[in-house]
């Protein structure tokens, strides 16, 4: 009976343009639906006056001591949790953007140091954005799959595109400290490369992540991870992973097998109740076929670059945290830092795409062998519930850039490039927060670009849990 | 030689069966049940302090360690603990302490639930869609947990079961003695409005029957704002509150300055054991609550 009007609203909807209901037929429908309001009506009319009933009842219950019966017994009795109940997924947007203000730079890049775009250039889109824009929009999707997997889905929209940032299923079944994933994800080397940029303390990233993996901030990978905790009383965990290391420092070459592995340990602890850490070690090894980007000939002229060959980084990183009596609700503090060391060897190939007529008219492959470093440090106050201010300072060296006989045809920029940052921010709960930050930023030989950046993080609905 | 290799090896043989029951407590409610029921047969890790807001813990390295370790994890649920406790047990490595495992206890499937939000909306705070999950200053319902505790306990490790039944036998016998004491030493408390700076009181308010007529907070999870604090002693003219109460890890500046301005005293209330010296066990813990509820009364 019920479900009758419905199908007739179905069969209206569906024949809508074709045919016009004649009055009869609403006048009978709009009956029907009067009807079935007041019958619910009268339902929950009586569930309010049980409802209603029991409260009073369980009043007069209250006051009488000691033999009361507990509020719910165990007798099967387990109260349905609304959270947990329903299938759906776990749903959180992050809405983020910012209003920057620096020096009108077109191809930023960092001095010194391979750019991780290649010669793509984003067209002042991205980090370096002036005015008011958009950074990512990022969509989280995390639940079970059964009892033997979970799955997460991470999706960051920009115009025009939608990047599957990271998507990946986790093992939770295997035991014995063994964890196992697989798909795209944010490699577990280093610190901040686990993080999003909704995580991070400061409106970008550190010079160091940028160098290594470019605007990102992060190496991802598709691939599977295998971790390890150790049954020790002091946290010790063990990762390696393998993956197809298209991303930078690596390319996407068309092989079988894997075109990236790493592997990294991680230590830490307590100290007392009030003090917290972790350390790390991890290394990366990603292999380049034609890997390219933009270079300057001796004249002075565009001229490109591509790289064949294997790159090696080894990364350590350390975070202290410290609340008083652990408790960071009020007051804390975060100290953490972290360092790199690279090694590019190959051959460079050095040549004229665009035919400007640069040295490497025809081209010319020799040796190509870096080493290069670079570290970052920070420490961020939080003073109050919602305030927090926070300084950085980042550092690279560009070492040693050997390139063959390709040396007597392209500049080698010998550079440290370095930027101090400070920032303040404001939250107004654990769902929202306002920063600014000004930037010194030297990474560009020859400029200082002063930079004063506003920035909002916002995120909606089931916000999971955040790593240490 | 040979007897102290023998012994050795007997020790070896023997060890599994001696260990304790490995617990993980998120809260020092739970560590505390645990050790009325479990006694020497488990051994207990409490993630978290008295001292600590449960909403705000993060997921400490050292978390990770001990639930790769743990048996059983006994937490709260209602998602209290949303902000670490799911990650921490992903990625712990641990099979057997997953949701839906034996070896996962949520307190919160046991009670039933006050305050659930009949709108799910974050304009109304940091609000908890399965209902306020401090049921634990309500001491009835640590008996039906208890109950559900020692089950799944004596599920855990079969052959301590018995006792498991005895030591809960034995606490529930003493506990319902202490509520009956409890009861009649808060009834002055009947009826009584106070003010509290988050809603963690409202099961504490339910059991003793008094009214929390308003939150410093307000709205849950947001921090105590002036318009606030006025609106609640404008309100005093009107409806006087008696006491204004806080836990052991809220800021006391919120409150003192209603004592301020309203002339009522500010109470600090244990919340869980160990946030006051007095509340060292389950029993401490209520006792102090009353203790400290009447003095403010005085």
């Amino acid at each position: 009976m019920l479900h009758k009007p419905f199908v007739v609203a179905a069969l209206l909807a569906v024949s809508g343009t074709a045919q016009a209901a004649n009055d009869a037929d609403l006048a009978a429908i709009r009956s029907q639906i009067d009807e079935m309001k007041k019958s619910y009506e009268q339902r929950i009319a009586a569930l309010e006056q049980k409802l209603a009933q029991a409260e009073a009842e369980s009043k007069d219950k209250a006051p009488s001591p000691a033999s009361e019966k507990p509020v719910a017994s165990d007798s099967g009795q387990r109260t349905t949790l609304a959270a947990s109940a329903a299938f759906n997924p776990e749903v959180s947007l992050i809405l983020q953007g910012q209003y920057a203000q620096m020096k009108d730079v077109p191809d930023r890049t960092i001095t010194g140091f391979w750019p991780a775009g290649g010669h793509d250039h984003d067209g002042g889109k991205g980090v370096s954005t002036r005015g008011f824009s958009l950074n990512h929009t990022e969509l989280i999707f995390s639940g079970g799959i059964d009892p033997y997997w979970r799955g997460q889905a991470i999706l960051a929209v920009q115009d025009e595109s939608v990047e599957v940032e990271e998507a990946w299923f986790q093992s939770l079944a295997i035991g014995h400290g063994v964890g196992l994933r697989g798909g795209r994800f944010r490699s577990g080397i280093g610190y901040l490369n686990e993080q999003h940029p909704h995580q991070w303390d400061f409106a970008n990233a550190p010079l160091m992540y940028t160098a290594l993996f470019g605007q990102e901030a992060s190496f991802r990978d598709d691939g599977l991870q295998l971790k390890w905790l150790a049954p020790t009383p002091v946290f010790l965990e063990f990762g390696s992973e393998i993956g197809r290391g298209a991303n930078f420092p690596g390319s996407d070459t068309n092989k079988n097998g894997a075109g990236a592995w790493a592997a990294y340990a991680h230590v830490g602890d307590d100290v007392g109740a009030s003090n917290s850490w972790r350390a790390g070690i991890s290394y990366l090894k990603t292999s380049s076929g034609d890997r390219e980007a933009d270079f300057v000939d001796t004249a002075g002229l565009q001229a490109q670059g591509l790289f064949t060959g294997d790159t090696a980084t080894w990364l350590a990183d350390f975070v202290w945290k410290w609340a008083p009596d652990g408790n960071p609700k009020y007051q804390s503090f975060k100290l953490q830092g972290e360092y790199f060391m690279r090694k590019d060897k190959g051959d460079l190939t050095c040549m004229d795409e665009i035919g400007v007529g640069n040295a490497c008219a025809t081209p010319l492959t020799g040796d190509y062998d870096t080493r290069q470093s670079g570290w970052y440090a920070q420490g961020v106050f939080q003073f109050t519930p919602e305030w927090r201010a926070g300084l950085r300072y980042d550092q690279l060296d560009s070492g040693r850039q050997n390139l063959g006989v390709n040396a007597a045809n392209l500049v080698v920029n010998d550079y440290r490039p370095k930027r101090a940052t400070a920032m303040v921010d404001y939250s107004w709960g654990e769902f929202s927060r306002l920063r600014l930050q000004y930037a010194q930023d030297k990474s560009m030989s020859g400029i200082t670009d002063n930079q004063w950046i506003v920035q909002y993080i916002m995120s909606l609905g089931a916000h999971g849990a955040h790593k240490f | 030689m040979i007897r102290l290799l023998m012994t050795l090896l007997l020790a070896a043989v023997s060890l599994p069966a001696l260990a304790a029951l490995q617990i993980f407590a998120t809260v020092p409610e739970w560590g505390a049940l645990a050790r009325e029921i479990g006694g020497d047969k488990v051994s207990v890790f409490v993630a978290t302090t008295a001292l600590q807001d449960p909403h705000r813990i993060q997921a400490r390295p050292s978390l990770l360690a001990q639930a790769r370790r743990a048996e059983l994890v006994v937490a709260t649920g209602a998602d209290l603990e949303a902000g670490w406790l799911p990650l921490v047990i992903h990625d712990s490595g641990n099979a057997n302490i997953q949701p839906g495992r034996p070896g996962y206890f949520e307190a919160a499937r046991y009670v039933t639930l006050r305050d659930v939000p009949a709108v799910l909306d974050r304009a109304q705070g940091d609000v908890h869609a399965a209902g306020n999950p401090h049921f634990q200053l309500d001491p009835r319902n640590l008996l039906t947990i208890g109950k559900a505790l020692f089950a799944r306990l004596g599920e855990l490790d079969p052959l301590n079961a018995q006792a498991y039944l005895d030591a809960y036998q034995a606490f529930a016998g003493k506990w319902q003695a202490a509520i009956a004491r409890w009861e009649k030493e808060a009834a002055p408390l009947r009826g009584m409005p106070v003010l509290a700076h988050h809603d963690s009181f409202v099961y504490l308010a339910h059991w003793l029957d008094f009214k929390v007529t308003g939150t410093l907070e307000p709205k849950p999870g947001i921090e105590p704002t002036s318009g606030q604090l006025s609106t609640l002693v404008a309100r005093q003219q009107s409806a006087p509150a008696r006491m204004v109460l806080r836990t052991a890890y809220q800021s006391d500046g919120a409150s003192l300055w209603i004592v301020a301005k309203a002339g009522i005293p500010a109470v600090l209330l244990p919340f869980t054991v160990g946030g006051t010296p007095e509340a060292g066990d389950l029993y401490g813990l209520f006792d102090d609550t009353v203790r400290r509820l009447l003095q403010g009364l005085q």
